[in-house]
């Protein structure tokens, strides 16, 4: 019998580690194409509902790049995180605490006009993410404690905090007792880029933080600790570098990058605090970092790609009555076949062929049953 | 292929016949033959990476050969795993052992026995009291092992085999990890054991002993058989040649040198370990001049690891302990400031933490490089960066395709190489080596004690921690040894013997005592 195995390679393939995702993407289309059938949808108009449709006219070009911006944001800082072995699954508590922090501010200078006013509840918003990312942080350097676990736990206890200030201490005191804010006065308001479309500022901030930790990364020092520390640990602490200082740094990164996703999303689109400000972004982020191989490039197309999974299942939930729960469906699909397609960077797959006496013997065999 | 008569085959205990292993991208071991008499005592020599462990392996069923055969007392057989070849009549001592330290040494002997025979566990106890006296090596059953010294474990390992019925030992570089004392003591055991028909395989690439025990010598180059002779009739060069070919030079004398002032001052330095079997450093005192090399010999996990993260500013020292280089105290500074103070370090570990193994070169020179110009206002300088590990690999003669392989695609000896060139250039004025030529090729070897002579010359504090303690002899001009975390007398060079590092290395410091010794005994 031949059998399939895995062999290791000796070297890790570069062509693979840059297929893999694209690999990826066709297993999640094949897999999704069997499952629309299975539902009685015809595969070739459901991907082309889901995948073409919401980007067929430039509204939706631009609605799917808005869609990308919080997303590219949260998985730069994610990259950052993940580069320096740090596990930082809080992008959505920190994105949440921006929403919150800046939407904060700018009910409190509502009456305020100027020009400084959006920056000033921009950069509000950034530090509220990065206060958030501070306290894993804190508690990783003093106390030894698992970040994986902090920041998960944080994300819900962010989650309540602006649940409970949308419902009661921010409430809009004119809105019908619904949850949600004042509406942010024009001031305070993301401009738009693309006249009649919703493609604002924010989006310029997203690529802005694109290039930024393209340059941390490849261009500074600090990058380069970083990166030591995530590969190796022991040679970061035999060359001098400070564990904790960089640990620091690339969580706070995280946190203003995340919470500029948050107050750009309030300041932006939404245009107040309402309590699903983000239906996951800083979970997406995650699969986008590794689906982007953890570099600021991949990041903005694994981000686009993303953002286009979100759109696409709002869209095919609206044509063809498909459950929305087809966006969380494919990005766990695609996530798995990722992984699973990473295997092959390391291992090649080979034919065993460790008992040649069997075969030869078998082989033998073949013609004499056939006389 | 060679055939042999089954006569011819009958006459040895085990014979190889072409012998091919292929790992990726490496043939490890290439049409071996070998064969294996009773009673006779064979080196199988070689340097780092000629595929003497692959062979060994093979012979002890833990690892398939892509193709040959194996013939065992006259029949071909298939050695399909460790406990078969147990069966046969083969045991084998690894380089690194493997013993629970947590367990006694009965309770490790049981382990790696048959479920039957280790039913009785007080027959097995008697039986290892037994044979370990009979050969030389007593042992305590009752003892954990945790409570042996390095030496002792050894002794363990090798009583394992001789409990079953052995027919061909096999030792994986076993010296490495002894005093030359207890060498001794090896080598009248194994001899005891061949003259009782014990078959012996002895791994190394340390020529004199090979000399001094084995009555036939192969040496493998490269995954081949690039030669053989009878040690005691052959020249140390001449073999040196057979294991590294002719256009490398084998050995080289060095003058030795009086230092000039004190320079790097270590004072009274203590470390605790939470560790459980890390050992404590206790009240280390030591000074190394301007322009001269100070050797540490010593076994391993003497205290070398600890002594070197204290020395580098890896580990924080207990209270009392200074570092002073040359008047500033140093203890309470990390790695960085002490590089910054010019201070370089060899570690002991190349791969993980001398050097990044999935970063290029060029990243692995800046790591501890960053001194060097390449670096301005906190923004990475790539031109200097790529000159400066262009200038370590043509000075030291790295082997690579250029700057941008990965650390861990370099061989030992090739990253060795790398990183002493790494820190020689940063033209420190202290520099601290662990084990330099450890697993490095006997030509490279050369070229790095070139290299760290002419740095001593120039005025370098050198701190050399070995084990080999003929390296030590050949390149430091001052020399002690650490034991149990403590530290031996320090003696200039010419004025000591291997005999008396030797007793350091297993603990007697002062001539008195080893007076005392000899009294007793």
């Amino acid at each position: 019998m031949m059998k399939l195995k895995l062999e290791v390679r000796g070297y890790d393939s570069t062509i693979i580690s840059y297929l893999s995702p694209v690999l990826a993407g066709l297993l999640t289309i094949l897999c999704g194409s069997i499952l629309f059938y299975a539902l009685g949808k015809s595969p070739t108009q459901t991907l082309y509902t889901f995948f073409i449709l919401p980007i067929s006219d430039l509204y939706g070009v631009t609605e799917l790049f808005v869609k990308a911006a919080p997303i590219i944001l949260c998985a730069t800082g994610l990259t950052i995180c993940y580069r320096a072995n740090i596990w930082n699954i809080g992008a959505e508590g920190q994105l949440l605490m921006g929403g919150l922090i800046g939407s904060w501010v700018a009910l409190n200078l509502l009456e305020v006009e100027g020009s400084w006013v959006l920056p000033v509840v921009i950069i509000a918003g950034m530090l509220g993410g990065t206060a958030w990312a501070a306290i894993p942080a804190l508690l990783r350097t003093r106390f030894h404690t698992n970040e994986i676990l902090t920041t998960i736990m944080l994300n819900y206890i962010s989650l309540n905090i602006l649940l409970f200030a949308v419902h009661g201490p921010l409430k809009d005191p004119g809105g019908y007792n619904f949850p949600e804010s004042a509406l942010f006065s024009s001031s305070e308001t993301m401009p738009v880029l693309v006249e009649g479309t919703r493609l604002h500022f924010g989006v310029l901030l997203a690529v802005l933080a694109v290039a930024i930790t393209w340059v941390l990364l490849s261009k500074t020092f600090i990058g380069f600790q970083i990166q030591v520390l995530g590969k190796d640990a022991r040679s970061a602490h035999f060359a001098g570098f400070k564990e904790s200082k960089l640990i620091w740094i690339a969580l706070l990164f995280s946190g203003a990058t995340s919470g500029l996703a948050g107050v750009s999303e309030v300041t932006g689109p939404i245009g107040q605090l309402i309590p699903t400000i983000s239906p996951g972004y800083g979970y997406a982020a995650i699969i986008v970092a590794f689906l982007g191989r953890l570099h600021p490039v991949g990041i903005f197309f694994a981000g686009l790609l993303m953002a286009l999974l979100y759109l696409g299942g709002e869209m095919v939930q609206i044509e063809l009555g498909l459950p929305l729960a087809m966006t969380g469906l494919f990005q766990g699909m695609l996530l798995l076949f990722l992984l699973a397609c990473d295997v092959l960077i390391r291992y090649r797959i080979v034919l065993d062929r460790t008992k040649p006496q069997e075969t030869i013997a078998t082989t033998n065999l073949n013609p004499a049953s056939g006389e | 292929m060679a055939t042999h008569t089954s006569e011819d085959v009958n006459e040895y205990r085990l014979v190889l016949e072409g012998i091919t292993k292929q790992y990726p991208g490496c043939l490890a071991n290439d049409h071996i033959d070998f064969k294996v008499k009773a009673g006779t005592i064979y080196a199988v020599l070689g340097e780092n990476g000629a595929g003497k462990s692959t062979l060994m392996k093979i012979i002890y069923g833990v690892v398939k050969p892509d193709s040959g055969r194996i013939f065992w007392e006259g029949k071909e057989t298939v050695i399909t795993e460790p406990v078969h070849a147990r069966n046969l009549g083969i045991g084998m001592v690894f380089q690194h052992f493997s013993l629970f330290e947590t367990l006694t040494v009965l309770e490790n002997i049981a382990l790696g026995m048959n479920k039957d025979d280790a039913k009785d566990l007080d027959a097995l106890a008697k039986k290892i009291v037994e044979v370990s006296n009979r050969y030389g090596m007593a042992l305590e059953p009752d003892r954990p092992v945790h409570t042996l010294s390095t030496g002792e474990r050894q002794r363990v390992e090798i009583v394992r085999c001789l409990i079953q019925d052995i027919k061909l030992l096999i030792l994986d570089e076993p010296t490495s990890v002894l005093t030359p004392q207890e060498v001794d003591t090896l080598f009248t055991t194994l001899h005891q054991l061949a003259a009782e028909g014990t078959s012996i395989m002895f791994i190394s690439h340390k020529l004199k002993e090979v000399q001094a025990l084995c009555d036939f010598a192969t040496v493998l180059r490269a995954g081949r058989v690039s030669g053989s002779c009878r040690p005691k009739e052959e020249s140390i060069t001449n073999m040196a040649k057979l294991m590294v070919g002719d256009e490398t030079p084998v050995s080289h004398d060095y003058q030795k040198v009086v230092g000039g002032d004190d320079f790097l001052r270590v004072v009274d330095v203590c470390l605790s370990t939470d560790n459980p079997f890390g050992v404590i450093l206790k009240n280390i005192d030591f000074t190394v001049k301007q322009g001269e090399i100070l050797g540490i010999a010593g076994v391993a996990g003497n205290g070398q690891s600890e002594l070197l993260a204290a020395l580098s500013g890896e580990s924080i020292l207990d209270e009392s302990g200074k570092i002073l280089f040359p008047e500033t105290d140093l203890s309470e500074q990390g790695p960085h400031i002490r590089r910054e103070a010019g201070m370089a370090f060899v570690p002991e570990d190349r791969l993980g933490q001398g050097a990044v193994p999935d970063m290029s070169l060029s990243d692995n020179g800046l790591l501890t490089g960053f001194f060097q110009g390449m670096v301005k206002k906190g923004l990475l300088l790539p031109k200097p960066i790529r000159a400066f590990t262009r200038n370590i690999i043509k000075k030291y003669n790295v082997k690579c395709i250029d700057g941008n392989c990965m650390a861990k695609s370099l061989s030992g000896g090739n990253l060795q190489k790398f990183i002493i060139g790494r820190e020689i250039l940063q033209q420190p004025r202290c520099l601290i080596a662990a084990h330099p030529t450890w697993g490095v090729d006997i030509g490279a070897a050369i070229s790095i004690h070139k290299a760290l002579i002419t740095l001593r010359d120039r005025g370098t504090a050198i701190l050399i921690i070995s084990e080999d303690i003929d390296e030590l002899f050949t390149i430091s001009d001052r020399m002690c040894a650490l034991f149990h975390g403590q530290l031996s007398p320090i003696k200039p060079t010419a004025d000591t013997t291997i005999e008396e590092v030797g007793r350091w290395m297993a603990g007697v410091f002062s001539d008195e005592e080893h007076h005392q010794v000899e009294t007793l005994s």
